[in-house]
């Protein structure tokens, strides 16, 4: 009776979600809770199909509990290819209308869809993934809490389908990155404090002495998201049995508390997180050690401390105080050295196994994912000046900004990381095929670079068709004069989106069939020292 | 160097590592947010702003779970070519009652801070329905749906309750006629005589043009009619909104 307690539970959250939707406030929490009631219901059945009734064999306490790791690593491939087939889906929506089906998948729905199908579905299931196999390695301790773990990676990909699911109902709080109603949230904190007891529980029992570095940028991350989630998310129900909910803040302080989240969801979600994945990762594929011990611990310090006063750049010329947009923008360019310092400490990490480059793809595409984060992290801080910001601020080109940081510096490292951990995961010799890596870096690296100098292109030309007077000093252009001049644009950056899902299609392919036991017959990768000829 | 070997005392300890890191990550948010609700001159002085209408604020829930501010903004930079494309630049007091805001951060579409009868009713239903039909460039998805979809109001009061809740000061007198007042805003030639009283300068009418049904197009129609609308320019002192 190894699943009788989630039986039995899942049970019952069924039958009061059941009820729920019986006696909903309002259409739309009422569909919602039979969406709940559904996948709940569809649980019970297969742990029921599943349960079995001998003896669980006993836990082998030394041995790393690498279930939840697995699953994390197909969950994190499945919204890779989800999140991106959305992003392409809009893309397109946005180069021909027709594409529109109200209500469910008009653009105004599809958008967090995209934003959340990346940002939480796949990076999210990445940093867990990630973090509960290199916290393990690196404490040399299995995860604490037992099935724990477990609960957080279901509790997690419940949290998904009902914030997906809520989009495209038209349940949203129109908070960017935190659209989820006040429901899902409370879901979501329940879910992340149990991330936090199994990480934290495991850095506890660990055997080392020292609590390596990857792990210190993982626990930021948890803990700061806890305290960004709870501040954004407060909240008051129209009524317990309905969606809606009023935020806590209005105007002003609502605005800045929204951006002091929202760019905290990319400076530890999308960054410290992932510099945990950098810190374990690298080094491990490089067989080097990380370069700068005390780099690594100022720019760890520097990097959280700033980082959460650059909100206010997102409300530059708004009407939020000037005082407050200027302390966010010095802040922001200061910001600009510790990220600077993690690329660094990434990238001379190579010392010494800079020829790996030409024969291991997983570190090709690891140098390409940290040159993009020092792309990303230095045209960030530069949008963040007020005179540049007045020009790219409402365009295009914060699109292309974003892109470039979350499809070549979050994509590609999880990637890699993925590559590095499936063949041990899953007992493998090696993956199934190292040149459709060559091939995935190639497409998705074409992909990024022609969707950030389309969108370069677009929000430059749209901010500056806004303001453009003639000689008797009115305006040149009506607002849709610049729309219809978007178009190309949107085409190749649809063209470019693709690209870029190509290349995780491949990789779910490459790496399903690793997991399946297969392996390509094919040439390794050339570019090995030719062997040194004597002197005629 | 001293003070980095005293950094192996923090990677030895778990406690530490959290509660240092929790501290690092609070001080940016306390200096920068919560001087916003105390110093006084964050909301600037205007006369003319008023909570939402039963109504209104129905069709402002209608534009947050559409996903508008996806798309349009509702902040007017004072720059010269917003001012002259969109109107005055946005003041703080005006969405003093927004929860949560719709300020934006993209603009795909135009602004809408001042969009209010800058268009007949009759345009926005349109508009709305088939955007290509007044505007042939645009690439806005059509919301004819809205139309067709009657508005829920039986628990309008509830909704103002939530917002008195979280400050927005609506009187138990608003709570209490809030379905009555939605009815009447939308209903042509009603007696509006005390729900002018309660919501001063409200235009009611028929929004979506059925004037049989209350539809969801009506609640959005009236909201975007009304913005940007409320505070009177003529007597607002820019000098005292000098922040």
């Amino acid at each position: 009776m190894r699943h009788a307690t989630s039986i039995v539970g899942l049970g019952v959250f069924s039958f009061l979600a059941i009820l729920a939707a019986a006696f909903a406030h309002d259409n739309a929490f009422a569909n919602h809770m039979w969406v709940l009631a559904i996948v709940l219901v569809i649980s019970v059945i297969v742990l029921l199909r599943r349960e079995n009734f001998q003896r669980a064999a006993p836990v082998d306490p030394s041995a790393y509990m690498d279930g939840p790791v697995r699953y994390g690593v197909i969950a994190t491939m499945f919204w890779a290819v989800v999140g991106l087939l959305v992003g392409v889906v809009v893309a397109l929506q946005l180069t021909y209308p027709a594409l529109n089906i109200e209500p469910w998948f008009n653009f105004g729905r599809m958008r967090p869809l995209h934003t959340s199908g990346v940002i939480f579905a796949f990076c999210g299931n990445a940093l867990i993934c990630t973090s509960l196999y290199v916290v393990q390695r690196t404490s040399r301790a299995r995860l604490f809490g037992g099935d724990l773990a477990w609960f957080v990676f279901w509790g997690y990909q419940l949290f998904i389908v009902m914030a997906a699911t809520g989009y495209l109902l038209g349940i949203s709080e129109s908070r960017e990155y935190a659209e989820p109603e006040w429901y899902i949230d409370i879901w979501l904190t329940i879910v992340w404090v149990a991330y936090l007891v199994v990480f934290l529980g495991t850095i506890v029992k660990r055997k080392e002495p020292h609590i390596y570095v990857a792990n210190w940028f993982y626990l930021a991350f948890i803990v700061t998201v806890a305290m960004l989630h709870l501040v954004n998310n407060l909240s008051m129900p129209v009524s317990f049995l309905g969606s809606k909910s009023y935020s806590a803040f209005s105007g002003v302080q609502d605005a800045l508390t929204q951006w002091w989240y929202g760019h905290n969801a990319v400076g530890f979600f999308l960054t410290a997180g992932f510099l945990g994945m950098m810190y374990y990762f690298v080094p491990k594929q490089a067989n080097r050690p990380v370069y700068s011990y005390r780099l690594s611990i100022i720019h760890f310090w520097a990097l959280i401390f700033l980082y959460i006063w650059a909100g206010p750049h997102h409300l530059h010329f708004t009407a939020l105080p000037d005082w407050a947009q200027t302390l966010g923008m010095v802040f922001s360019i200061m910001l600009w050295m510790p990220s600077w310092g993690g690329m660094i400490n990434g990238l001379m990490t190579l010392s010494g196994a800079w020829d790996k480059l030409r024969t291991d793809p997983i570190i090709r595409m690891m140098v390409a994912a940290i040159a993009f984060y020092g792309m990303s992290t230095f045209e960030g801080p530069m949008m963040s000046i007020k005179t540049v910001n007045s020009l790219s601020h409402y365009t295009d080109w914060t699109i292309g900004h974003v892109h470039s940081g979350a499809l070549g510096w979050n994509g590609l490292i999880a990637f890699a990381a993925l590559y590095y951990m499936v063949p041990k995961l899953w007992a493998r010799e090696r993956l199934y095929s190292m040149r459709m890596v060559s091939w995935h870096l190639w497409l998705a690296t074409l992909g990024i670079v022609v969707y950030a100098a389309v969108m370069w292109v677009s929000g430059i030309q749209q901010g500056l068709m806004w303001r453009e007077h003639d000689e008797q000093g009115f305006l040149v252009y009506s607002f849709v004069e610049s729309v219809a001049a978007l178009h190309p644009y949107y085409l190749i950056r649809s063209l470019g989106g693709a690209l870029f899902l190509s290349g995780a299609l491949l990789m779910a392919f490459n790496i399903t069939m690793t997991i399946l036991g297969y392996q390509r017959d094919e040439a390794p990768i050339g570019g090995a020292l030719p062997a040194p000829q004597p002197a005629e | 160097m001293a003070l980095m070997d005293k950094h192996a005392i923090i990677e030895r300890n778990a406690t530490l590592l959290l509660i240092g890191s929790l501290l690092v990550v609070t001080i940016g948010g306390i200096v920068e947010i919560a001087p916003l609700f105390y110093l006084q001159n964050t909301i600037e002085k205007v006369e003319g702003m008023r909570p939402y209408t039963p109504l209104e604020l129905a069709g402002r829930n209608i534009y947050v779970r559409e996903g508008c501010y996806v798309c349009h903004s509702q902040m007017i930079r004072p720059f010269r070519d917003e001012v002259e494309r969109y109107g005055h630049y946005s003041l703080a007091a005006e969405s003093m009652y927004d929860h949560p805001f719709q300020w934006g951060s993209k603009r795909t579409g135009p602004d809408l801070a001042r969009v209010g009868e800058r268009y007949s009713n009759e345009w926005h239903a349109q508009h709305l329905a088939d955007p290509k039909s007044v505007v042939p460039e645009s690439i806005m998805p059509s919301y004819a749906f809205l139309k067709s979809t009657p508005l829920q109001i039986n628990d309008l009061s509830a909704h103002l309750t939530a917002n008195a809740g979280v400050g927005v000061p609506y009187s138990q007198e608003m709570i209490d006629a809030a379905v009555e007042d939605a009815k009447t805003q939308s209903t042509p030639d009603a007696d509006t005589t005390a729900f002018d009283a309660r919501y001063p300068k409200a235009k009611s009418g028929d929004f979506d043009g059925d004037p049989q049904a209350l539809t969801e197009m009506d609640a959005l129609v009236a909201y975007l009619q009304m913005l940007g609308t409320l505070v009177d320019f003529k007597t607002y002192d820019e000098t005292g909104g000098d922040r």
